[in-house]
């Protein structure tokens, strides 16, 4: 059975930038920060104290406000980008097509607020205080079940959970899923909100964050000698994919098609890279391969680049080793340098940018890269975006737990 | 000061998303206010904290109307 072609027809995003697709677009390709200082808690006492937050964010216009309150704010950004994306594919749940639509959105954390709201509740007055709507509206797979409820999809109903690789794999599995023919249909992403007590100070102990509380829009500066870490960032991404054939016959307007889906591990360490990419190397020669396309025709690579000391030299040898000499002509670009790092929502919002590349034909930047640290030795479209011929376009995604995922994607 | 009424009005308006007006004292939380068996249980354990009482489930599960909240409080003050 030959495997079906999937393509691209809706998108939706939350973001540090803007609540939708088109003021964070535009926010990309000027090149602006949407990272801030945190005011949403007390982060004082906190060696990082900024993130990228979502601002003027009202789900009403998605979700009646008293259902939304049983939903944990990434459930929220989450439904927000899918009602976007379904909305911008023009698509119609009917008795005809139901089963045949899925859900695949997933989280790397799913439900902090909630469960440290509901903790405090326990130690302070015991257990008969704890919310109804504390489990379902903080496990990660309640943006899929929320959604299929909203609009009635009663095809696959799942939410892969990979770190920060999440975004990327459940769109890479949706894909396969409608290759296969289990769905003709698939509205598939991530979305976070772990920007709390617990989600910023886990991550600060790690040591994986930037300290550069004095200039936090310059703070994520990805592949820079003084990068000192990634920045916390929320919102959600969201695609609808759908079968080629099905999407022409109802006349969809067509993004982009996805064309290579590629998955590896570094079986190395549990939150590091080994310095020579190879996990990173084999998603993305996993993703070609699968594509059936040589290296050298990727135009754009939107890179996992998330301002880490050991992450954005790993990424920059693997591009090397899997691009070869073409390694020196492709644009390299991290979307996170403006944004954050947007954990189980990063790679979601990162293909919908990837797609919005080859749309415009532009090559968004990688804003605060003033000095290529040793051994960055590749063209990271700094500081102002490039308009460029883009064919084919690369998204990666990295882990931990090792977890990396590529997509690739290529002009109809 | 408010009534217990008016008190026990605001809190199911809140907890239900529903207008104080379209609420009546037979309301049932199921039937009238749209309310789920989740609904019910936040919505009694909203009432526990405004009037600083605990309801023992098997009385909990006897409130099924605006008028059956307001008579357990005004037996149990």
């Amino acid at each position: 059975m030959p495997r079906k072609r999937v393509v691209v027809t809706g998108l939706g995003l939350v973001t540090p930038l803007g609540n939708d697709v088109n003021t964070t677009w535009e926010g990309i390709v000027a090149g602006r920060s949407g990272i801030a200082p945190i005011e949403h808690f007390d982060a004082s006492k906190f060696s990082t104290r900024f993130g990228g937050q979502i601002k003027d964010f009202d789900i009403g216009a998605y979700l009646p406000v008293k259902d939304a309150r049983k939903m944990d704010l990434f459930i929220q950004y989450g439904i927000a980008a899918a009602s976007q994306a379904i909305f911008d594919a023009g698509l119609e749940c009917t008795p005809e097509n139901a089963d045949r639509i899925g859900v695949a959105i997933g989280s790397g954390i799913g439900g902090l607020p909630m469960i440290e709201k509901n903790h405090q509740l326990l130690e302070r007055s015991g257990p008969r205080k704890i919310s109804p709507f504390f489990v379902p509206g903080s496990i990660i797979n309640m943006i899929s079940g929320n959604l299929a409820i909203k609009y009635g999809f009663r095809g696959p109903n799942i939410a892969i959970t990979t770190a920060c690789t999440t975004g990327t794999h459940n769109i890479g599995y949706s894909a396969r899923t409608i290759a296969y023919g289990d769905a003709d249909v698939m509205v598939c992403g991530g979305a976070e909100m772990a920007t709390t007590p617990l989600g910023l100070g886990g991550f600060a102990a790690a040591r994986a964050l930037s300290t550069r509380n004095e200039d936090p829009c310059a703070a994520s500066r990805p592949w820079d000698k003084d990068r000192d870490g990634f920045v916390l960032a929320d919102g959600a991404g969201v695609v609808v994919l759908e079968e080629y054939e099905y999407a022409k016959a109802r006349g969809a307007r067509i993004y982009a098609e996805l064309v290579g889906f590629g998955m590896s591990d570094d079986a190395y360490h549990m939150t590091a890279p080994p310095e020579d990419g190879r996990g990173a190397a084999a998603a993305m020669a996993n993703c070609l391969r699968d594509a059936q396309i040589n290296p050298e025709v990727v135009d754009y690579i939107n890179a996992h680049g998330t301002s880490t000391p050991a992450g954005d030299i790993a990424e920059s040898q693997a591009v090397e080793r899997v691009l070869g000499s073409a390694a020196q002509k492709v644009a390299v670009s991290s979307t996170k340098s403006m944004i954050g790092h947007l954990l189980g929502a990063a790679g979601a919002v990162e293909a919908v940018f990837s797609v919005l590349a080859i749309r415009d034909q532009v090559a968004p930047p990688t804003i605060n890269l003033e000095t290529p640290d040793e051994g960055c030795r590749l063209d990271y479209v700094p500081h102002q975006a490039r308009s460029m011929k883009i064919d084919y376009a690369l998204s990666n995604s990295f882990g931990f737990g090792g977890t990396n995922g590529s997509l690739l994607f290529t002009k109809l | 000061m408010s009534t217990i009424e008016e008190r026990v009005k605001k809190i199911v308006a809140e907890q239900l998303g529903v207008k104080e007006e379209e609420i009546q004292n037979s309301s049932s939380f199921v039937d009238d206010l749209g309310a789920d068996s989740l609904d019910t249980v936040e919505l009694v354990m909203a009432l526990e904290e405004e009037f600083e009482t605990e309801i023992p489930d098997e009385e909990a599960e006897k409130i099924t109307t605006v008028q059956e909240a307001i008579d357990y409080i005004l037996k149990h003050e």
